[in-house]
């Protein structure tokens, strides 16, 4: 039987990078064939080339058995490919109805015929179980419900082959479970689905196949009911992974970091932080678990000095610091990692040490008097990107050119530069390869037996998980449950992060009811 | 009764000085919509008021004048969208390139063609008839102040109803307000980008052009150098003061065209230098961009200033 999807010898390059060399993928109509690699193995290159977005230097693309060519997304829509992006393709001030039809809209003489787009698409959403409200703006929405709206956007435009770039990255487990039920009933209907992902849970419990990307190569493709998620590890990272593991009790000495009934509105003038209470010991680790959105960001603001509390305290060892500006705060002993490092951690404009001594270069040694001592502080650099293995050719090179690994063990390097007390990282592994990321862990774990007070955001189970010494959660803007290192499991923190009560949720005995394949 | 005839003259002169920016104002609306900032209008009204008076002089009508002024706003409009979406040029510099470009350019052209140095009048050039509506025209007080007026000022108004028909109601409207928001969303949902951003900025020179020709022939028929005045960028602050919406938009023009039309006023009446009270538009409108500053900060938690 010819395939539904088959892509032959497909090769991209950017400059300095092969994103795709020579990639082969061949899909079965009605299949859920997993596509899997780490960060920059290009499995995003090539569902953007698939769908038209970008364009392969060389090969071919063949749709049941004849060849396509797609020079941009009306094309791959018009040939029935749809896709679900990783960053959302919505526009939040339109309705759900309007982001649905957005390019195909229903219209008599170009007015737009809004009952009978809004008929339609309430009908699309109960046909298949989505329950999404046409009429409402996809601002209000939650994150889930957002993902369902894109979901919608393919079956409206009758999409046969669904592509979904790492679809569950910014779900609870729980609409994780409720997204895989749509996909498997999508594929019952006879529609193929191209799964992107790194996480291999995900791959065991619903796809049939996985095709496995290294470094721009295919390196195997797997029926996954034959394999097991450590050969699938393996493949992927090129060779065998040994978890990190957090080893011996915390040994808690002083309180370093302590913040009393925080309140904090977000950019629209809404609460976004609610009585936020928590303290970090010298010595331990706290995970602070929750879904992105639910008031991370607006907390590392209040922390950094840059957002303004409604109420509340922050304490910093025995210093009442809530009155304190940025730099002073850093000055008693405040390190952060920033989540987006692009955006608020690094200026790509500037060199490598520009960088390295941002928060540190008003004072001696490294100035006086205004005057900056650059040798000095040229030489601190090149010391700190030795210790701390930021590979680059020298400290007199641009940041912007760094990978992202590299980058974010700058960040790190300056932030440990100060010999900081508390530590807050958020996100600290996000979009990292796993070399990089298991660098950083070893970093956080080792300043943690250092005596760091460390406060690790995430929305990632497994870091938070094998990391974390006590664990809270934050969901809609509160501290919701704690859990001991030894309580905590992936089922519990993934209902807290839903907002659900552990308590209840026992009860109805849906604890085992929503578990997540382990 | 004196006082009542004040107000109707006040009134009436409002809306005369408003029109022009109302026109401009939609056209930065939509620019404002589909996720440009356009300070190429000025440039825009101005070329429309050279046309306007040069091209009516020429057909001998001063509605062939506002055609024509439409026709090559709309034409500048276009220019300007090849250069800042498929030749990518940068937005801001190219806008202020092209008001200088028309600045310049108008003024050289009155030089070489008509030998005249600032200003310029055709003889046999009459300005646009006064449209008195049937009946409400003769509404005491009234009448004067809304139904006696040169056609385009009703064309201004009817601009912003049609401007929020079409972004709230049509297709096209849609797609502009979705590039606006999301470029990379509205590209993957199939809409071409370049093509919406040429109908915006088209749309809105045409609308620029209109604006310059009622400043033209509207109710003089004259043109002099510099003639439009900022008009234009007022036109931008008011979208801006609106956050993008047409009928708040529309309120702050007429709240600009009554400061300028007080300062006249004043002007006559008062004995304090008549450049103080030309000065009382634009302070409007860094007091306003201000106001709103801070009253989108204070929403943001961050502090008043």
């Amino acid at each position: 039987m010819t395939p539904f999807l088959e892509l032959k010898r497909i090769s991209k390059s950017y400059p300095g990078v092969l994103a795709n060399d020579a990639v082969d993928l061949s899909v079965e109509a009605g299949e859920i064939h997993a596509l899997v690699g780490e960060n920059g193995a290009g499995k995003s290159t090539l569902m953007r080339i698939l769908y038209g977005l970008e364009h392969a230097d060389r090969g071919e693309i063949l749709l049941e058995g004849s060849p396509v060519h797609i020079p941009n997304p009306n094309t791959a829509i018009s040939l029935g490919i749809g896709m679900v992006h990783q960053h959302f393709q919505l526009i939040p001030p339109l309705t759900v109805a309007e982001n649905v039809a957005l390019g195909l809209e229903p219209t008599h003489h170009g007015f737009i015929e809004r009952a009978a787009l809004i008929e339609r698409v309430d009908q699309l959403s109960r046909q298949f179980g989505l329950e999404v409200d046409p009429t409402q703006r996809v601002q209000d929405l939650s994150v889930g419900i957002r993902q369902r709206v894109e979901i919608l956007k393919l079956l409206y435009r009758e999409a046969r082959l669904l592509i979904l770039d790492e679809p569950s990255a910014v779900l609870t487990p729980q609409e994780v479970e409720s997204l895989f039920e749509v996909i498997q009933r999508l594929a019952a209907e006879g529609r193929t689905t191209v799964f992107i992902t790194h996480k291999l849970r995900e791959v065991m419990a619903i796809c049939q196949r996985a095709t496995i990307l290294r470094r721009g190569r295919v390196v195997d493709v797997l029926h996954v009911a034959e394999t097991s998620p450590a050969e699938i590890a393996r493949l992927m990272v090129g060779n065998d992974v040994e978890p990190i593991r957090r080893q011996g009790e915390s040994q808690p000495a002083a309180r370093e970091l302590h913040l009393d009934s925080l309140s904090a509105l977000d950019d629209r003038g809404l609460p976004a932080l609610s009585d936020v209470s928590l303290s970090v010991f010298g010595g331990e680790i706290v995970g602070l678990a929750g879904v992105a959105g639910n008031g991370q960001q607006e907390l590392l603001e209040v922390l950094i000095g840059l957002r303004k509390l409604v109420a509340g305290e922050i304490w910093l060892g025995e210093t009442h610091c809530t009155e304190l500006p940025g730099r002073q705060r850093r000055e008693l002993g405040l390190a952060i990692i920033p989540e987006d490092r692009k955006l608020e951690g690094l200026s790509d404009a500037l060199n490598i040490w520009e960088n390295l001594v941002s928060t540190r270069y008003y004072r001696p040694p490294h100035s006086h008097h205004g005057y900056l001592h650059i040798g000095r502080i040229q030489n601190d650099a090149a010391d700190l990107m030795n210790q701390f293995d930021v590979r680059a050719s020298g400290p007199n090179i641009q940041l912007g050119t760094l990978s992202g690994g590299n980058a974010q063990k700058a960040v790190i390097a300056r932030e440990l530069a100060s010999q900081p007390r508390a530590l807050i990282a958020a996100q600290p592994t996000r979009g990292l390869d796993v070399g990089a990321a298991r660098y950083v862990h070893e970093q956080l774990l080792a300043l943690r037996a250092a005596g760091l007070a460390i406060l690790l955001i995430s929305a990632d189970l497994d870091e938070l998980l094998s990391l974390s010494d006590r664990f809270l959660t934050l969901f809609e803007g509160r501290i919701v449950g704690e859990l001991s290192a030894a309580e905590a499991s992936r089922t519990k923190l993934g209902l807290l992060m839903a907002g659900q009560d552990l308590e209840e949720a026992a009860l109805a005995g849906r604890e085992k009811e929503m578990a997540i394949p382990e | 009764m004196e006082a009542l005839e004040l107000l109707t003259n006040l009134l009436a002169s409002t809306l005369r000085l408003a029109t022009p920016l109302l026109l401009t104002a939609m056209a930065c609306l939509l620019s404002y919509q589909v996720g440009l900032i356009n300070i190429a209008v000025e440039g825009l009204m101005l070329s429309g008021c050279f046309i306007a008076v040069v091209a009516g002089a020429q057909i001998g009508y001063a509605w062939g004048g506002v055609l024509l002024a439409c026709i090559v706003g709309a034409a500048m409009g276009a220019l300007f969208a090849l250069f800042v979406t498929t030749l990518r040029a940068d937005l801001i510099v190219t806008g202020l390139a092209m008001n200088f470009f028309v600045l310049g350019t108008t003024a050289y052209l009155l030089q070489i063609l008509f030998g005249v140095y600032g200003s310029y009048t055709p003889g046999d050039l009459k300005s646009l008839p006064i449209w008195r509506i049937p009946v409400l025209s003769e509404i005491p007080f009234l009448g004067k102040a809304f139904f006696q007026h040169p056609p385009l000022i009703y064309v201004s108004w009817l601009a912003i109803p049609l401007t929020a028909i079409l972004l709230y109601r049509t297709r096209a409207g849609l797609h502009i307000r979705a590039v606006g928001v999301n470029e990379e969303a509205a590209r993957t949902a199939g809409i071409s980008v370049t093509r919406i951003r040429y109908l915006a900025l088209t749309l809105g020179g045409l609308l620029c052009g209109l604006g310059g020709a009622h400043l033209a022939v509207g109710e003089l028929a004259l043109f002099r150098e510099n003639m439009t005045g900022g008009r234009g960028f007022i036109g931008l602050a008011a979208v801006y003061f609106a956050a993008g919406r047409p009928f708040l938009a529309a309120l702050a023009c007429l709240l600009f065209g009554f400061f300028e039309a007080l300062q006249f006023r004043l002007q006559t009446t008062v004995s304090i230098p008549y450049q103080f009270f030309q000065m009382l538009p634009y302070l409007m409108v860094v007091i306003m961009m201000v106001l709103i500053s801070v009253r989108e900060n204070l929403r943001r938690g961050r502090g008043g200033i």
